[in-house]
């Protein structure tokens, strides 16, 4: 037992002595997650909750577009702000700029005229179409002017499609109702009541929207919930270059060379290695997921919520620190320099976590990178994360990304060994 | 049992890839509580010889024993009774002397307060009291050939294996080294010892084996070689008769 205590204190006494890689698993990793999450929070709001500011120019003083502006505000996505601009795009652009907005608007003149009056077409058209009327020679086509839209060039194509959508929902509303009241009138001679105009369009049908969840849970996704775990498994691998640091100046020192001589397995060794850096990983979790949970709300960030099942979430922390562990293990023993263990180090996994779905989300990568997504670790640690954090799953739900999870962690770990036993050092 | 401390027979061995043995057909003998000295140029295959007789090589052809324990089936035994002072540091520079001998001692099997009592000794007799708690890394040369020698007998070893032991130390320290060995010596534990300082080895081996290209060029009691070979100006002449004065490396 001394054999094993004495390891440990000698690997914590070489980390706390290793202020470098004690910035690099903590430090950054807690700078990472304050950055990362603010500058996301603005572009996840934009698409999720806040309000989409819209400059507004309405030519139009009919009653036809005050209708649409007020349907618009009822959409409740749109923060309309007036102003007074002409058509042409270098100006728009101008105004866009200066109000920090996306989008603008432009209303032309005659706009709710030329809404009546086609209202008044299309009703007559269909008096004639049921046999009501005959055929009047007043009864002429009118061509409604078309909404100028801008956007602004970074707005993403999925948003612009979005407020496109909307704005056509609402014309089609006011258009609805414009025609249902020239209809009304053409019949009965007076405009439609207002009760009944409000019944026919109080009444429509709705949409339920629900989260899909494992135990009923509601977590609302954030940029919390996503980047909190993610820079966490970051944060796991970055521990290369401590661990993987470590090995390589135990190799270059001769320390191993002297080890292996003594009547100490080297089991004892690597196993007093992985646990007190399992105890980092774990302490990485602690603090990082804690700033999420506590650190958050105070500085305007969505709080982290934690998973209900606590024993799952334990679970697979562990497995993730030890996935993170055995790749700093295999790096260290193949690694000859310092220089080798750091470069290649860092930059594998940047490259990981990359293709794993840390930096962008796995469902927004293409296709051809979904496959390589599958050779990364980080990126089942992130699923097995995703599967507690968003979905409330239980530990046999998130089987699927665990069991690959193990598999890496065997392989990386047998890699290892074998190249101790090839350059012979145990 | 007899009174060989180590016995090695036959003994060849090849790195992988090379054309030729590095260690070629090897015998000799060295006896408990003996001073034994391994010399021979650079390259003339010390370093292996001793790598083998630690075990840090494997051996594929021919025997070593120690103590009457054959190195291939009994490694696990003798890695309690032997100790070995690599050429190279081998310790952790970010540790103190106190910490690299708290790990080392573990590893080596004793127990922590055996390890604290020699620990405090071996650093009053190495002159390390002093720094006993600063990293190893700010240390001197000299000092830390001491820190390099205190691992290696922490365990109080049967056996030592000494690899260039005063390599770079000033005179002080090497006297000090050498003093320390004999001191180990009297106590009963056989040295093994390589060594480039030939004055050095004559004052502290009885015995020597003189290797060159793997192969053993002499091997006797120090004094009977020299008249052996008419070489009245020491071990150095001996050196340069037996193994020429051609550049080695």
């Amino acid at each position: 037992m001394y054999k094993f205590t004495a390891s440990i204190t000698k690997e914590l006494r070489l980390l706390l002595r290793d202020k470098v890689g004690l910035m690099i698993m903590f430090a950054m990793p807690v700078l990472l997650v304050l950055l990362i999450t603010s500058i996301q929070i603005s572009a996840f709001e934009l698409v999720n909750n806040s309000k989409v500011k819209v400059l507004l120019c309405n030519k139009d003083k009919g009653k036809g577009s005050q209708e649409f502006l007020s349907y618009l505000n009822e959409v409740g996505r749109f923060d309309l702000i007036n102003v007074d601009m002409t058509e042409d795009d270098r100006n728009v652009g101008d105004y866009l700029n200066d109000h920090d907005a996306f989008v603008a608007l432009y209303i032309p003149e005659g706009f709710s005229d030329q809404i009546a009056k086609k209202a008044e077409f299309t009703a007559g058209k269909a008096l004639v179409e049921f046999g009501i009327n005959e055929s009047p020679d007043t009864l002429k086509m009118v061509k409604v002017d078309s909404l100028t839209i801008y956007f602004h060039p970074v707005l993403q194509q999925s948003l612009r499609r979005s407020i496109q959508g909307a704005l056509k929902s609402v014309i089609q509303l006011v258009e609805s109702k414009s025609m249902l009241n020239a209809l009304y009138f053409s019949i009965n001679g007076k405009p439609m009541p207002a009760s009944f105009e409000k019944e026919m369009f109080a009444n429509q049908i709705g949409i339920k929207e629900r989260t899909t969840s494992h135990n009923g849970s509601r977590t609302i996704p954030n940029a919390a919930q996503h980047n909190v775990p993610a820079w966490t498994i970051f944060a796991m691998f970055f521990m290369v270059i401590s661990l993987g640091g470590n090995i390589v100046k135990e190799k270059l020192s001769g320390s191993f060379v002297r080890l292996k001589i003594l009547p100490t397995n080297f089991i004892v060794g690597l196993l007093s290695k992985q646990l007190l850096y399992l105890m980092v990983a774990m302490s990485q979790v602690i603090v990082i997921f804690s700033m999420g949970v506590w650190l958050f709300p105070h500085i305007g960030l969505p709080a982290l919520n934690i998973p209900h099942d606590w024993l799952a979430l334990i679970v697979v922390s562990f497995i993730c620190g030890l996935s993170a562990i055995s790749y700093a293990l295999c790096i260290g023993v193949y690694a000859k320099t310092q220089e080798q263990a750091n470069g290649f180090g860092a930059i594998s996994v940047v490259i990981l976590a990359t293709i794993g779905g840390i930096l962008v989300p796995s469902f927004a990568m293409p296709k051809a990178f979904q496959f390589y997504m599958n050779l990364s670790p980080l990126h089942w640690c992130l699923e097995a994360y995703y599967g507690l954090f968003l979905e409330g799953g239980k530990l046999v739900d998130i089987m699927a990304s665990v069991i690959p999870l193990l598999g890496s962690i065997v392989v990386l770990q047998l890699i290892a060994i074998i190249g101790l036993k090839k350059k012979n050092l145990i | 049992m007899n009174n060989l401390a180590l016995s090695v027979n036959n003994l060849s061995f090849r790195y992988p890839g090379q054309a030729k043995d590095c260690v070629h057909d090897l015998s000799f003998e060295i006896f408990i509580g003996e001073r034994f000295g391994l010399f021979g140029p650079n390259g003339a295959g010390k370093t292996t010889l001793m790598s083998l007789m630690v075990g840090l090589q494997k051996v594929k052809q021919g025997h070593i024993q120690l103590l009457g324990k054959d190195i291939r089936k009994d490694s696990a035994a003798i890695k309690h009774f032997i100790g070995y002072v690599p050429q190279d540091f081998a310790f952790y520079p970010e540790l103190s002397p106190v910490e690299n001998l708290d790990f080392f001692g573990a590893w080596s099997g004793l127990d922590k307060r055996t390890v604290k009592e020699r620990t405090t000794s071996l650093l009053e007799v190495l002159g390390l009291s002093d720094v006993a708690h600063k990293p190893v890394k700010q240390f001197s040369g000299g000092m830390k050939r001491r820190v390099n020698l205190a691992i290696g007998v922490i365990h109080e070893p049967k056996i030592l294996f000494l690899d260039e032991p005063t390599v770079g130390v000033d005179v002080q320290t090497r006297h000090a080294i050498i003093d320390y060995l004999k001191v180990l010596n009297a106590q009963g534990t056989t040295l093994v010892y390589t060594s480039h300082h030939l004055k050095e080895a004559e004052d502290l081996c009885e015995r020597i084996a003189l290797i060159d290209r793997g192969e053993m060029v002499a091997y006797d009691h120090l004094s009977q070689l020299l008249e052996r070979h008419g070489s009245k100006d020491g071990l150095e002449e001996l050196f340069l008769k037996l193994t020429g004065s051609a550049y080695r490396d």
